[in-house]
């Protein structure tokens, strides 16, 4: 076996060891967020993957208006003319791209807040409580989020009777409740695994200076715990804005219902292709620039830590 | 009620025949002491002999199974027990020192008195101030945990403590984790404070130190006191063989 190894592999024998290893590392300094935001732009990776997607479109685009010989607008025309509707939405209604943002902002905003608590609940001294945090959690983590979706538009009622006027709760705020309880899970969960990361004598040294356990977890703990929470946080807000377009299904006029209109009332199917991949480059630009800080905050803290 | 009964000449910290078992594997098998107000005490023996369990009892970090311990009077083996009222009068200081990474040094001195004790802030913080200026750590007061030494985070987490005002001071074993060239700064500060008066009850590695500071010296192996005494007879004739051979290894 020793001497059948290729060199490499050697080489690698000889430099892993279980031991605990000092690799030379230099910590970068810590950069504003907005100067962060203008590397990630100006990333050679980043503007490949945008000219790649601007390529396709155009490429596509002109061998269409080769083909349709220039009786009819192009591709790139007809998209064009339709962007400000799906981006806004129809006027004088929430809709459109910019609906998208905001399901996602109040999906999580809600999540958050829900699954810090139910977090908390999950290491609570009191049986019945962490058992039921334990039950929500994973009921709510392990439930396909369209499921969901289609369970609360059905279970929420259609209007809400308050001081004796009927108010109709509009679809987009059953989906942004839906959407939040998977966030509301995972949350709890990141909450849970940070407060469990924490070293032991952190409780310790806080319980035998008389903190109650209240005062523990609120002043000591859980500021701890905002670093470490805060990558896999950001990750779970891109998987939510990414999941937003789900909501079309249920009639909510987000910015994939009303690319899927604009389809049907143009019947052309060779924009079929430019006009997805237009809506997927602005949930791209949205959100790999999150991605890109999330992998750059997880690694600076790593090294913290 | 038994705390009101308490006078200064009756012992502080009073065991009597305390059993503590880890599952079935039982780590203390009935230890008994009585310290006094003032007195300083260290605890010596071999590892796994029960000795950090021993203090992390008294201010009930572990709950024991039988016996009773009683600070000031009030029996700590009590399920009705106040914990947070005895910790207000038993500060502990750990081997990892265990401060507050995302607070600075005064910060980390002040919180407890501010959030457990509601004293008002001002008069906190120049408390805090003064008691950095006695563990020698003057401008210091803003930096965070990470940016100080082990021996200076020590003496921060013993002016931590010292900021509840206690009655009694325990100490688990606080330098074992620092270099040789910073133990001194440390027990030179324990020193101090036990020249001031404070009740010290240590767990201790530090034979010399042992020996200059205690007026008793506890020696512990698998789960019981062997024997115990003054720090003069205690080192130069030990009598149980026991003592004799864990002496005879570390000096």
């Amino acid at each position: 076996m020793e001497n059948t190894r290729t060199p490499w592999k050697s080489y690698l024998a000889m430099t892993q060891t279980d031991l605990p290893v000092m690799k030379p590392f230099q910590l970068a300094p810590a950069k504003p967020v907005g100067e962060v935001c203008l590397d990630i732009l100006s990333q050679r990776r980043f503007c490949l993957c945008l000219l790649a997607v601007l390529l396709a479109w155009i490429s596509v685009d002109a061998a269409i208006a080769q083909s349709s010989g220039g009786s009819r607008p192009s591709a790139l025309e007809t998209i064009l003319r339709w962007t400000p509707l799906i981006f806004f939405g129809p006027s004088g209604e929430v809709g459109g791209f910019l609906l998208n943002i905001l399901v996602s902002f109040m999906a999580m905003a809600i999540g958050t807040f829900l699954g810090l608590w139910l977090g908390i609940g999950q290491i609570s001294l009191i049986g019945p409580v962490r058992k039921a945090s334990w039950l929500v959690t994973q009921i709510f983590r392990n439930s396909p989020w369209l499921v969901l979706l289609f369970f609360f538009m059905l279970l929420l009622p259609y209007e809400v009777e308050i001081l004796g006027k009927r108010y109709e709760v509009p679809g987009w705020a059953k989906a942004t409740f839906a959407l939040s309880l998977p966030v509301m899970a995972n949350v709890s969960e990141i909450v849970r695994g940070a407060i469990a990361s924490l070293p032991t004598g952190q409780w310790e040294s806080a319980e035998s200076l008389a903190f109650s356990r209240r005062q523990t977890i609120w002043s000591i703990i859980l500021p701890q715990c905002v670093k470490r929470m805060l990558p896999p946080w950001m990750n779970w807000y891109c998987i939510l804005t990414m999941s937003t377009p789900l909501i079309s299904i249920l009639g909510v006029n987000d910015s994939m219902a009303l690319t899927q209109n604009v389809m049907a009332a143009e019947d052309r199917s060779e924009i079929l292709i430019p006009l997805y991949l237009w809506l997927m480059s602005w949930f791209f630009l949205y959100s790999y620039p999150i991605a890109v800080l999330t992998r750059r905050l997880e690694r600076r803290f790593a090294v913290k830590q | 009620m038994s705390a009101a009964k308490w006078t200064t000449d009756m012992p502080i910290v009073s065991l009597r025949d305390v059993h503590k078992s880890y599952g079935a594997y039982e780590v203390l098998k009935g230890i008994s002491m009585d310290i006094m107000m003032g007195e300083v005490i260290c605890i010596i023996g071999p590892s796994g002999s029960g000795k950090s369990t021993l203090i992390r009892c008294i201010n009930a970090l572990n709950d024991i199974q039988s016996g009773s311990i009683k600070v000031e009077g009030q029996e700590v083996n009590d399920p009705k027990l106040d914990k947070l009222a005895l910790r207000k009068k038993v500060g502990m200081v750990f081997q990892q020192y265990n401060l507050f990474p995302h607070k600075t040094a005064l910060q980390n001195v002040m919180m407890a008195p501010i959030k457990v004790l509601k004293q008002p802030r001002d008069e906190v913080k120049k408390r805090a101030r003064m008691l950095l200026k006695k563990v020698r750590l003057e401008g210091k007061e803003n930096a965070y945990p990470g940016e100080l030494s082990g021996g200076q985070q020590q003496r921060v987490a013993i002016a931590r403590s010292l900021a509840m005002n206690p009655q009694v001071m325990l100490f688990d074993e606080v330098t074992a984790a620092l270099d040789p060239e910073t133990v001194k700064e440390v027990l030179t500060t324990i020193k101090d404070l036990a020249a001031d008066g404070m009740t010290c009850i240590l767990v201790t590695h530090e034979m010399a130190f042992a020996r200059e500071v205690a007026n008793t010296i506890y020696f512990t192996d698998r789960g019981v006191i062997v024997e115990h005494g003054p720090p003069d007879t205690f080192f130069a004739n030990a009598r149980d063989p026991r003592t004799r051979e864990f002496l005879s290894q570390i000096l």
